[in-house]
């Protein structure tokens, strides 16, 4: 069957697609985003994280038919995710300071390569082989936007359905934690 | 294989007389899982994920008709008041992942016995409406769960809602497993006072080939409380009449040895998870309060 729906902004789609197969299959093999990682393919590990209408999910459970006409979210936009919420969030008060000082526009910067979230994982060194990495940063991600002052406790119960077998935790923890102060110095 | 994707209720009623062997899809937790292990290839997947009202609940006076398709997230988040000891059971489900996409409507159809919606299910007092081409019942949940991982479903039916009694009184919700997340049942146990009929429910999980209510524990403890005068006077329910409810509990499990626990840790785990959350719904009843779905305690 074909299947299309969007995928970080873009629309794609998948032709051939076998009607029992996962939408984390057609993410990797079908579509080239390989990004989203497949450890267990029955829930447990969370390394296949995407967001789902917005949702955090585990690809391998989605059925390919069931993402028709659906937005994902993966690692491989995340970094565009994060930067369109930040710009929407920040426009208003941009234009305002613009109109108070006299400078001249600034050049158009280029786009951050990485999400802050992104960015925290490595300062803070949580990564280690990295194949629990994408679905981590899906899901710690997801919960700063919901919660961008988040308690330990938050981040433990946001990141419970992610596995890691490298670092023990405490540096992805350090990431968010990272992450979220962050975050609070450069909110408006 | 075949994806059917109906958009209306009608059209997956019509979907499903016609291809009786079709398997429902709803968050997929349990299905897909079959599929990635090639343990299912049914001729047709049934996507319930585009019918509105399976995603939705009405509040009635006395009870929530909940949609058999929505997920665990939004039972926490928007029906704690309502449905206590269901919302707890539910934060308990897997993962917040699990939880967004999993579905009390998916937890009957698999019908494992250790499915965490059916002891608070039993507790509270519920019926499942289901529904075919040639109409629709509504079954109580009692009598709903046939056998490990069987169900009263008929091959051209399926389940339309949840219908579950409001709160009238504390509920709690216990589960003993390896670790607070991500985890099956060992066993489990959901108690609900009904103040307003003057009587306590139970339910049991992963204690016996089906979910069951301890009922010979609940006649027990209705009568201590009536003769006691316990829910007039809200005084305290004694250690004896504890006791003797949380051995009447484990008397009602037929557990099974398993890699999860033994016959023996099973039921002494219900009778010990059946005395504590007696004592946490209890005193939440004489101070006035209730037990929500809020928090979660642990057993
Ligand atoms: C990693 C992981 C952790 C889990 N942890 C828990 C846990 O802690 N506790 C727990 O109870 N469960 C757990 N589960 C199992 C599963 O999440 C639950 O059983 C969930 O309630 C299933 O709901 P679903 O909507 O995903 O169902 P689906 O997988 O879509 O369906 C499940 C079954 O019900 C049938 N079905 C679905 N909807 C209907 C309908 N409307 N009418 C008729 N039949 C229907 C399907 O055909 C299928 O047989 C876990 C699963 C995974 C993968
Ligand atoms: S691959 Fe999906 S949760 Fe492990
Ligand atoms: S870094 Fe290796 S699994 Fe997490």
């Amino acid at each position: 069957m074909r299947v299309t729906f969007t995928v970080n902004g873009r629309r794609h789609q998948a032709d051939e697609v076998w009607e029992g197969e996962s939408l984390l299959y057609v993410l990797r093999e079908r579509l080239g985003l390989p990004g989203s990682k497949n450890a267990c393919e029955q829930g447990e590990c969370g390394s296949c994280t995407v967001r789902l209408d917005g949702v955090p999910v585990c690809a391998c459970l989605v059925a390919a038919g069931q993402a028709e006409g659906r937005e994902v979210v993966t690692v491989e936009g995340l970094a565009e995710y994060a930067r369109a919420r930040s710009d929407g969030a920040a426009a208003g008060a941009r234009s305002e300071r613009a109109a108070g000082d006299g400078t001249p526009a600034q050049p158009p910067v280029q786009p951050p390569p990485l999400a802050p979230v992104q960015q925290a994982f490595i300062d803070a060194g949580a990564i280690q082989c990295g194949f629990c990495t994408p679905g981590l940063l899906v899901a710690a991600d997801e919960l700063l936007e919901r919660e961008p002052d988040p308690s330990d406790a938050d981040i433990r119960e946001a990141l419970s359905g992610n596995l890691c077998r490298c670092t023990g935790y405490e540096k992805i923890l350090d990431a968010v934690r990272l992450a979220a102060a962050r975050g609070a110095e450069t909110r408006p | 294989m075949e994806f059917l994707r109906p958009a209306r209720w009608d059209e997956a009623l019509a979907a499903k007389a016609a291809h009786p062997t079709a398997v429902p899809l709803a968050g997929g937790t349990d299905v897909m899982v079959e599929l990635n292990f090639d343990r299912r290839r049914p001729d047709h997947l049934l996507d319930l994920g585009r019918i509105p009202e399976l995603h939705t609940w009405e509040t009635g006076p006395e009870t929530v008709r909940l949609g058999a398709c929505v997920p665990y997230a939004r039972i926490i988040e928007r029906l704690p008041g309502e449905l206590p000891g269901l919302a707890l059971a539910a934060r308990t489900v897997g993962s917040p992942q699990i939880r967004n996409r999993g579905s009390v409507g998916g937890n009957l159809g698999a019908a494992s016995p250790a499915g965490d919606a059916h002891p608070a299910l039993l507790a509270a007092g519920a019926e499942v409406e289901v529904a075919s081409v040639r109409g629709s019942r509504l079954i109580p949940v009692e009598e709903f769960y046939t056998g490990v991982k069987r169900n009263a479903l008929a091959d051209d039916e399926l389940i339309r809602a949840i219908h579950i009694r409001k709160a009238t009184g504390p509920q709690a919700f216990s589960k003993v497993g390896t670790r607070n997340a991500m985890v099956i049942a060992v066993c489990a146990f959901a108690i609900a006072l009904h103040p307003r009929t003057r009587t306590v429910r139970t339910g049991i999980g992963s204690a016996a080939p089906t979910p069951v209510r301890a009922r010979a524990a609940e006649d027990f403890l209705n009568a201590a409380l009536a003769e006691g005068g316990h829910w007039d006077g809200g005084r305290a329910v004694t250690p004896s009449i504890a006791g003797r409810f949380a051995e009447l509990c484990a008397a009602a499990c037929d557990p099974i040895d398993d890699v999860r626990g033994s016959t023996a840790y099973r039921r002494h785990a219900v009778s010990v998870m059946a005395r504590r959350t007696l004592g946490w719904t209890w005193e939440a009843f004489r101070e006035g309060g209730a037990i929500t779905g809020g928090g979660a305690q642990c057993a």
